[in-house]
């Protein structure tokens, strides 16, 4: 137990501050996808077949191919590619990119596929006749889909969002290979210079349960407030 | 776009394709029998059987595979008593390591995916096979079992895929997988678009395949 002693003696605080740095990536790459799925899935319920074949790559691609070559990707393309950037506007120095950000953005394109999927199928398993229902009593269409398609897509959403997190929050573990200080970074760290990667990586299974769980009861409950009504 | 790279590189990532697809076969293979055997655990009426395979699905899909390779290799090394049993003949090698950590983890959600296959079946069909006079035994094995890998084959297929992505996190134990290969090329000739594009395009042609063999047994084993 000494071993996790906070202070100078212990591992203690610098796993919390890893495990709030996990959340915080977590949290970030969650919305990112969000975002993503907001351009993506109105693309792939788009009846125009480019803009269709558009979506339909994103999530094929991105869902057939490995996360930790996609952190890669965007480890080792991200800098050079803003530096290419960078280069037309005439500036030639290195440039080296957050590491948060790169991780954020690479899990959150992951995720934003998974996103996607999950409020592409929600929306369309919602029954013809809200649509023409809500255009009978002559609602406007932007209208039309906050207050009657969207509460009705979130009740079915959430569930699988809930998966979506959970992916997301485990893949957060893969970007420890870019030197993000994260759980899996800061076990790694602490293994590597008290020689008990057993107790470590032990420990930090402990926390990503403890966050699982704990992330599991907050969603729960966010359920339970939209099948109201059910 | 470097096209003499990526045409260079096809030969090395297509031989390293075959350590990714033994890994992915071994894992599969011993995940199954290991899925099978909780379900089972998890369907029986003693509560502590049913809680301590509860347990096991509940731990292994909660964190993540990186972590649980990194227990095996890097952790049971640790144990002194380990290293003298015939155990650490297979524990010092990454290989059988990534191994073990794939088939517990895909084990896990495989459990899962049959539980759920079990637990749906209808009852009537026990009914019908005890009423015909046909053992416990026999209606487990003939009965329950085709009918459960039938039910399970879609979400199996996306569990394959899955660990297919999963057997990637074998390159962070120094094994030389497709994506190991892909990082070392990326990282010796700084060109990650075009290798992510011949990698890429490996591991999707490999979830195509798998994509297309499920749905043909899917048709296959269908009632009508």
């Amino acid at each position: 137990m000494d071993l996790l002693a906070f202070g100078k003696t212990g591992w203690g605080d610098e796993l919390f501050i890893a495990t709030l740095m996990t959340i915080a990536v977590s949290v970030t790459a969650m919305l990112i996808g969000f975002l993503f799925a907001l351009i993506f899935t109105p693309l792939k319920l788009s009846k125009n077949k480019f803009l269709n074949l558009i979506g339909n790559s994103y999530t094929t691609v991105i869902r057939g191919v490995p996360e930790l070559l996609v952190i890669y990707l965007f480890f080792f393309g991200g800098s050079g590619a803003i530096m290419f950037v960078a280069s037309m506007f005439g500036y030639n120095e290195y440039i080296e990119i957050n590491a948060f950000l790169t991780g954020s953005f690479a899990i959150g394109i992951i995720s934003g596929a998974y996103s996607t999927e999950v409020f592409r199928g929600a929306l369309q398993s919602i029954d013809k006749g809200q649509y023409e229902a809500s255009k009978v009593l002559g609602i406007k269409k932007n209208i039309q889909f906050i207050k009657v398609i969207m509460p009705q897509m979130l009740r079915l959403a959430i569930p699988n969002l809930s998966n979506v997190w959970q992916i997301t929050l485990k893949d957060t573990s893969l970007i420890s290979v870019t030197g993000l200080v994260e759980i899996m970074r800061q076990s790694y760290i602490a293994a590597g210079s008290t020689r008990d990667p057993l107790f470590f990586y032990s420990f930090a299974a402990v926390l990503y349960l403890l966050l699982t769980f704990l992330s599991m009861k907050l969603i729960n409950r966010l359920e339970m407030k939209y099948s109201r009504g059910y | 776009m470097d096209l003499e790279l990526m045409s260079s590189s096809i030969p090395k990532l297509l031989s390293a394709t075959v350590i990714t697809l033994k890994l992915l076969s071994l894992s599969l293979f011993f995940g199954l029998f290991i899925g099978l055997l909780f379900a089972i655990l998890r369907l029986n009426k003693n509560i502590f059987v049913n809680k301590f395979a509860y347990g096991y699905s509940y731990v292994f899909r909660g964190t993540p595979l990186l972590v649980q390779i990194f227990i095996i290799y890097f952790g049971l090394g640790q144990i002194e008593y380990l290293r003298s049993t015939v155990l650490w003949v297979v524990l010092k090698e990454p290989y059988w390591c990534a191994i073990i950590a794939f088939s517990l983890n895909t084990g896990a959600y495989t459990s899962e995916i049959l539980r759920s296959a079990f637990q749906t079946i209808k009852p009537g069909f026990i009914e019908a096979g005890k009423s015909l006079g046909i053992s416990n035994k026999i209606i487990f094995y003939k009965i329950q079992i085709p009918i459960a890998i039938k039910q399970s084959l879609p979400a199996y297929g996306n569990e394959i895929i899955l660990m297919l992505k999963g057997t990637s996190l074998a390159s962070t134990v120094t094994l030389m997988d497709l994506t190991g290969v892909a990082k070392y090329i990326i990282s010796t000739t700084f060109k990650p678009i075009e290798v992510f594009i011949v990698a890429g395009s490996i591991y999707l042609f490999m979830t195509f395949i798998i994509h297309n063999l499920i749905k043909y047994l899917e048709k296959k084993y269908s009632y009508e």
